[in-house]
């Protein structure tokens, strides 16, 4: 039996627990945003090894990931147009 | 069985529309898809009163293969509460928008989508489900913070977001060791498999739990982790603030209890110094921070931090002795704060518009120009403070009870404190309010009450007033939500 998805597993956590940290550690918007979706790769990561512990592929855990990486695409999307708008507002010198 | 379809499908449906028709069309399409929502509502209700919990199985497909939604006494009258509460606000923000009618156009669509959200949440069954509609939530609601378009509420609305990915993220690893370990994500399931986990499972799924809970914490803004609360529910316009305080804390608090209940009550008992001393913290410095704050909105929003210390405090109570009262304490809270506070922020709004700004000191003299709107204000105060005959007093009651019977006395003495502070902070805005303005002369120069804002402070009123009411329904509501809280 092998243990190569313990080492994703592992490897995901590890992403998760880095992405986390630049989160709450970094200042500007765009730096947050980008940890975020390495926590969010290593969510997946692991959620997919995991899953398919015995072996097998399993679909249900592909497809409740693939359902996550869309919530976090949206999310982005809603991050990085803030942004934006954060930075127009900014040039503008609009209050 | 078709209520359950229209209460989630369609809001998004007339919130997809409402985007794509002309601004005089939209409202008159919302308001038909809210009382309809409403009805729907009311039907689950009434069919869960009479017939029991029941599940109902998505497309004919059933739990290990497809998605279970739950409707019991619990889902039904938070979906009851929810579809009260945006109908009211919603009155309220086609009132408050018209001069803004830009807003207005992207109000409708996120309402929508924020419903249609919500309402999927109450009903959900599995770990899943409940993470893809609290994101559904999580973005409608952060959407709607960043509606006026202002810097600083662009500012809260990023601050927000971060927030509530790093809960769900850690939420959803959560679900993923889960799964990981026991191979389905149904509640249902999963409670028979965690009944006797043995040895290395136990630690295992211990992390799992501590991991969800702390994600939802930041969701529910549990001091300390409330931080994005304060700006975003404090600028957000009126409707929203309302919509927020109310209803969307306490979904992310909902999937906590319900969790709670149905899976992992017993493991999770390890946690309950920690929940109690944020709990009290929360409701404590959430106080005070209330009756520091200088601004009018910034006091409801901080007063919110109070009222969700009480929810958790009240949650470890749940794995004691003392289950009952404890239930009926938190479920009660829930609604009761959920219209108290929507009306607070609804009437904070009007006494905004009506003085000089949204300071407190600005207030002078506001209960003579608008005094319905301070009559609502004070009547939300008067459950969010505790006092009978109010919703507010009924949680009360029955978490003092919870708490006695339990043994836990010095969280007596915090929850009385509690109640205290609450005063203080509601008495010091009205004190200010029925103080008259020092120069009379600008006064005239102030807008004086005319319909529209009249109307609002009805509406205000007509929710204060059902929180006072709520206070003589505490017994059809427990038994409403003991309905399925066994099963």
């Amino acid at each position: 039996m092998s243990h190569s998805h313990l080492i994703f597993a592992s490897t995901g956590i590890l992403l998760f627990a880095m992405g986390f940290a630049a989160a709450i550690v970094s200042q500007a918007p765009l730096r947050k945003i980008i940890a975020l979706n390495v926590m969010g790769s290593g969510i997946f990561l692991s959620f997919i090894a995991l899953g398919s512990r015995a072996g097998n592929i399993d679909p249900t855990s592909q497809a409740m990931v693939l359902t996550g990486i869309v919530v976090a695409v949206a999310a982005s999307a809603l991050g990085l147009a803030l942004t934006l708008r954060l930075k127009t507002l900014a040039e503008d010198g609009d209050e | 069985m078709n209520s359950i379809a229209i209460i989630i499908l369609a809001p998004m449906l007339w919130g997809a529309i409402a985007l794509a028709l002309p601004p005089r069309l939209k409202f008159p399409l919302v308001f038909a898809g809210l009382l309809l929502g409403c009805f729907s509502a009311i039907q689950l209700m009434l069919l869960v009163s009479t017939e029991g919990a029941f599940t109902y199985a998505v497309g004919s497909w059933s739990a290990p293969l497809g998605i279970d939604l739950k409707v019991d006494g619990l889902a039904v009258s938070m979906l009851l509460l929810t579809q009260i509460i945006s109908l009211i606000a919603a009155l309220y923000a086609q009132l408050y928008l018209k001069q803004q009618p830009r807003q207005l156009a992207y109000f409708w669509p996120l309402l929508g989508f924020l419903l249609c959200g919500l309402n999927a949440l109450f009903l959900s069954a599995d770990l899943f489900n409940l993470y893809v509609t609290l994101e559904v939530v999580g973005l409608a609601a952060v959407s709607l913070v960043a509606l006026t378009g202002k810097r600083a509420n662009i500012n809260a609305a990023l601050r927000y977001l971060i927030a509530t990915l790093l809960g769900s993220g850690l939420y959803l690893l959560g679900t993923g060791l889960i799964y990981g370990l026991y191979g389905t994500v149904s509640i249902e399931l999963l409670a028979e498999l965690i009944e006797n986990p043995d040895q290395p499972a136990l630690l295992y799924l211990k992390i799992t739990i501590g991991l969800i809970i702390v994600g939802l914490m930041f969701k529910a803004a549990l001091w300390p982790l409330h931080y994005w609360l304060p700006p975003a529910h404090g600028g957000a316009m009126p409707a929203v603030s309302a919509l927020l305080s109310a209803l969307v804390v306490k979904a992310a608090f909902y999937i906590v209890l319900r969790l709670w209940l149905e899976l992992f009550g017993s493991l999770a008992a390890l946690a309950t110094p920690l929940l109690f001393g944020l709990g009290a913290a929360a409701i404590l410095l959430g106080s005070w921070r209330a009756i520091q704050a200088d601004e009018l909105k910034r006091v409801v929003a901080y007063s919110t931090v109070a009222q969700v210390g009480y929810l958790f405090l009240a949650l470890p109570l749940l794995s004691t002795v003392a289950q009952p009262p404890a239930l009926q304490a938190i479920s009660m809270q829930m609604i009761a704060h959920g219209t108290a506070k929507a009306a607070m922020f609804m009437a904070a709004g009007i006494l905004v518009l009506v003085s000089a700004g949204g300071k407190i000191a600005q207030l002078q003299g506001s209960a003579s120009r608008q005094p319905l709107a301070m009559f609502a204000f004070a009547l939300a105060g008067v459950s969010l403070i505790g006092l009978p005959p109010s919703g507010g007093f009924i949680a009360k009651w029955y978490l003092l009870t919870a708490l006695i019977e339990s043994g836990f006395w010095p969280l007596v003495a915090v929850v009385l404190a509690g109640g205290l502070m609450a005063a203080w902070y509601v008495f010091r805005v009205i004190n200010i309010a029925f103080t008259d303005s020092p120069d009379e002369a600008s006064d005239n120069t102030l807008i004086t009450t005319n319909k529209p804002q009249q109307t609002m402070a009805w509406l205000a009123m007509l929710l204060a007033l059902a929180a006072i009411a709520l206070g003589f329904c505490g017994q059809p509501l427990a038994d409403l939500i003991a309905t399925g809280a066994a099963s």
